[in-house]
C-alpha cells in the first residue's frame, strides 16, 4: 500500500529541486532559447515576405518592360510600314511618270511617223498622179491612133451603157 | 543512432539479467529453504531505498550508501545509511528489520522505513506493520532523490548548453545539441502550448510546460537505464507525480478566470434545481483532472518497470537459463516499448496540463 | 487465492480499457479515411482520449497489483 502513498521526504526534495529547476531554466534557458528561436522565426518570415514582395515587384517591372517593348515594337512596325508605303508610292509615281514620258515619246514618234507618212503619201500621190497621167496619155495615144479602135471603144462604152 | 540504441538495449538486458542472477545466487546460498519471491523482488526495485545498489549480492554487495537525514523531536540527525544496512538484523516472527549501529543508534529500518526504537530498543509489530514506534520525518537523500538530482542536473546542462549556443551565435540555424533540442522545444511551444491555450495567454505557461516535459522525459529515460545513473523509479513514484500534478492544479486555480469559475459555480444553461448536484460534481472535477495526471504517470512508469522485471524473473522462477530465450526477447520488446512510453507520457502530461490550463483561461464566447 | 482474485480484477480493468482504446483507434482511422486533411487533429484527440481511458485502466491495474502484494 505504501507504493501509492506519497512520501513526505521525496515530496519535499521534488518540490525543492523542481521549483529551482523551473526557475533556473526559465531564466537561463527558456528565455534565451525561445527569444532566439522566435526572433529567427520572425526574421525568416520577414525574409520570406520580402522575397514575395520583391517577386511581386519584379513581376510588375517585367510587365512594364513588356508594355514598353510592345509599344516600341508597334512604333517600329508603324514606321516601317510608312516607309514602305512612301517608297512604294514613290516607285509607283516614278513608274507612272516614266510611263507617261514613254507614252509621250511614243506618241510624238507616232505623230512624226504619221506626218512623215502623210507627206510621203502626198508625194507618192503626186508622183503616182503624174505617172498615171503620162501612162493615160500614152494609152489614149495608142487607143485613139486608128478609126476602128475609136469605133470599138465607142461601141464598148455603148454596150456597157445598155447593160445598165 | 540505431547502433547506439542497439548497444543500449543489449547493455540493458545484460545488466538486468546479471544483476538478478547475483541476487538470486546469494539468496539460495544464505537461505536455501526460501523460495525466490518475485513480487518482493519487484517491489524492492520499484520502491525507494536508502542505498543505491550497484552490483553483487543484496547485502554485502557493492552499494552507494546514501545519507540519511531525520527530523526528530530533538533536532536533525544525519548519518550514512550503511549504519543501518550493516547494523544488526533482528527477526521478530515473520518480520525482520535492521537495527542501526554507531551514529544510527536508536533507529531501525523496516522495509526502507526508518523508525525510532522504543526504550527497550525494539520495534513492535501488529499484523505485519510497525505499531507504536515513533516515525521521524525522513528527509533522507534516498535513491530517488539522488536520481532526481542527476536527472535535473542533466536537464539543466542540456538546456543551458542549448541556450549558450544561441547566446554565442545569435538567431541562426541550430547546430549540435541545439539542433536536436530545438524541434522538441518548438513542438512544446507550438503544438502543446499554443494549440491548447488562448493565443494571447499561452506565453506565460510555456516555461512550465517545457520544464515539465523535459523533466519527465529525461527522468523516464534515466529510469530505463538499469545501471548506476539510472534504474531509480523516480517518475514512477507517487510523491513525484503528486507534486507535479499539484503544481498543475495550483496553476489552474491561480489562473482560472471568471469564465472558468462561472462554469463551476453557475453552469450556464443548467436549471436552478440541479445546481446542488452540479456544483459538487464540478468541484470534484477540479481535482480529478490532476489526480488522473498523477495516477497516469505513476502507473505507466511503474507498470513498465514491473513488466520488465517480471519478464526477467521468469528465468529465476523456473530456475533454468533456457527460459532466457523467451524472457529476454520479451523484456527487450517491452524495453523498446518503454522508450516510446517514456516520451509519450512526458508528452501527455504536458499536453493535458496545457489542455486544463487552456480551459481555465479560456475567455467566454457565447 | 488473494493474489489471483486481484489478478482477475487487473485483467478485467485491462479488458475494458482494451475495448475502449480499440474503439477510439478504429473510429480515428475511419475519421482519417474520410477526411485525411484532419489527420493531425484526429491523432491528437485520439491520443488524449486513449490516455484518459488508459489512466482509469491503470488505476484498476495498480489496485489489482496492490491487492496481490502483501503490504
Amino acid at each position: 500500500m505504501d507504493l501509492v502513498l506519497p512520501d513526505f521526504g521525496l515530496l519535499f526534495w521534488t518540490g525543492l529541486v523542481f521549483c529551482s529547476l523551473l526557475f533556473l531554466l526559465a531564466k537561463f534557458a527558456w528565455k534565451p532559447i525561445l527569444s532566439a528561436v522566435n526572433e529567427r522565426g520572425n526574421s525568416i518570415a520577414e525574409a520570406l515576405e520580402l522575397a514575395e514582395k520583391t517577386r511581386e515587384e519584379m513581376k510588375t517591372l517585367k510587365a512594364e518592360n513588356d508594355q514598353i517593348l510592345k509599344v516600341a515594337k508597334a512604333e517600329r512596325d508603324e514606321i516601317l510600314k510608312d516607309a514602305k508605303q512612301t517608297s512604294n508610292a514613290m516607285i509607283e509615281s516614278a513608274k507612272e511618270k516614266s510611263k507617261e514620258e514613254a507614252q509621250k515619246i511614243v506618241d510624238a514618234a507616232r505623230d512624226s511617223i504619221r506626218s512623215e507618212k502623210a507627206a510621203a503619201m502626198a508625194e507618192l500621190k503626186t508622183h503616182v498622179a503624174a505617172i498615171s497621167l503620162e501612162i493615160a496619155e500614152k494609152v489614149v495615144r495608142t487607143e485613139l491612133s486608128s478609126d476602128e479602135k475609136q469605133k470599138a471603144l465607142a461601141s464598148n462604152l455603148a454596150s456597157d451603157i445598155n447593160m445598165n | 543512432m540505431k547502433k547506439a540504441l542497439t548497444y543500449f538495449i543489449i547493455a540493458l538486458v545484460f545488466s538486468v539479467t546479471s544483476f538478478a542472477v547475483m541476487a538470486n545466487d546469494h539468496k539460495e546460498e544464505s537461505q536455501e529453504e526460501k523460495e525466490f519471491d518475485v513480487s518482493e523482488m519487484i517491489m524492492h526495485h520499484v520502491k525507494d531505498a536508502h542505498e543505491w545498489h550497484l552490483w553483487g549480492p543484496e547485502h554485502g554487495g557493492t552499494s552507494i550508501y546514501l545519507p540519511v537525514i531525520l527530523k526528530t523531536d530533538e533536532g536533525i540527525e544525519t548519518f550514512s545509511s550503511s549504519h543501518l544496512y550493516h547494523g544488526e538484523l533482528v527477526h521478530i516472527g515473520e518480520n525482520h528489520y535492521y537495527k542501526g549501529t554507531g551514529p544510527a543508534e536508536g533507529f531501525a529500518m523496516f522495509h526502507e522505513k526508518i523508525y525510532e526504537l522504543d526504550e527497550h530498543g525494539m520495534l513492535h509489530f501488529e499484523d505485519g506493520h510497525v505499531h507504536g514506534n515513533v516515525k521521524p520525518m525522513d528527509f533522507s537523500i534516498t535513491k530517488n532523490v539522488t536520481s532526481l538530482f542527476i536527472g535535473s542536473f542533466l536537464v539543466f546542462i542540456l538546456m543551458f548548453s542549448c541556450a549558450r549556443f544561441y547566446k554565442k551565435n545569435g538567431a541562426v540555424a541550430p547546430r549540435g545539441i541545439a539542433k536536436f533540442l530545438e524541434p522538441l522545444i518548438l513542438f512544446v511551444q507550438d503544438d502543446i502550448a499554443k494549440a491548447n491555450i488562448n493565443e494571447k495567454k499561452y506565453k506565460k505557461f510555456v516555461p512550465f510546460l517545457l520544464t515539465v516535459f523535459f523533466f519527465i522525459w529525461i527522468n523516464n529515460l534515466l529510469g530505463l537505464i538499469p545501471i548506476f545513473p539510472g534504474s531509480a523509479n523516480l517518475t514512477g513514484n507517487i510523491s513525484v507525480t503528486f507534486f507535479l500534478a499539484c503544481l498543475t492544479l495550483i496553476i489552474i486555480l491561480v489562473n482560472g478566470n471568471k469564465n472558468y469559475w462561472g462554469h463551476i459555480f453557475a453552469p450556464p444553461g443548467v436549471p436552478k434545481a440541479l445546481l446542488p448536484i452540479m456544483i459538487p460534481i464540478e468541484i470534484v472535477g477540479i481535482f480529478t483532472k490532476p489526480f488522473a495526471l498523477m495516477i497516469r504517470l505513476f502507473a505507466n512508469i511503474t507498470a513498465g518497470h514491473i513488466i520488465i522485471l517480471a519478464l526477467i524473473s521468469i528465468i529465476f522462477i523456473n530456475k533454468n537459463v533456457a527460459w532466457g530465450a523467451l524472457s529476454v526477447p520479451m523484456a527487450l520488446f517491452i524495453s523498446v516499448l518503454e522508450l516510446l512510453v517514456a516520451a509519450l507520457q512526458a508528452y501527455l502530461f504536458a499536453m493535458l496540463s496545457a489542455l486544463f490550463i487552456g480551459a481555465a483561461v479560456e475567455e467566454a464566447h457565447h | 487465492m488473494y493474489g489471483s482474485i486481484a489478478a482477475i480484477g487487473a485483467g478485467l480493468a485491462v479488458l475494458g480499457a482494451g475495448i475502449g482504446i480499440g474503439q477510439i483507434g478504429g473510429k480515428a482511422v475511419e475519421g482519417i479515411a474520410r477526411n485525411p486533411e484532419a489527420s493531425g487533429k484526429i491523432t491528437t484527440t485520439m491520443i488524449i482520449a486513449a490516455a484518459l481511458i488508459e489512466g482509469v485502466a491503470l488505476f484498476g491495474v495498480v489496485i489489482g497489483l496492490l491487492g496481490g502484494t502483501p503490504a
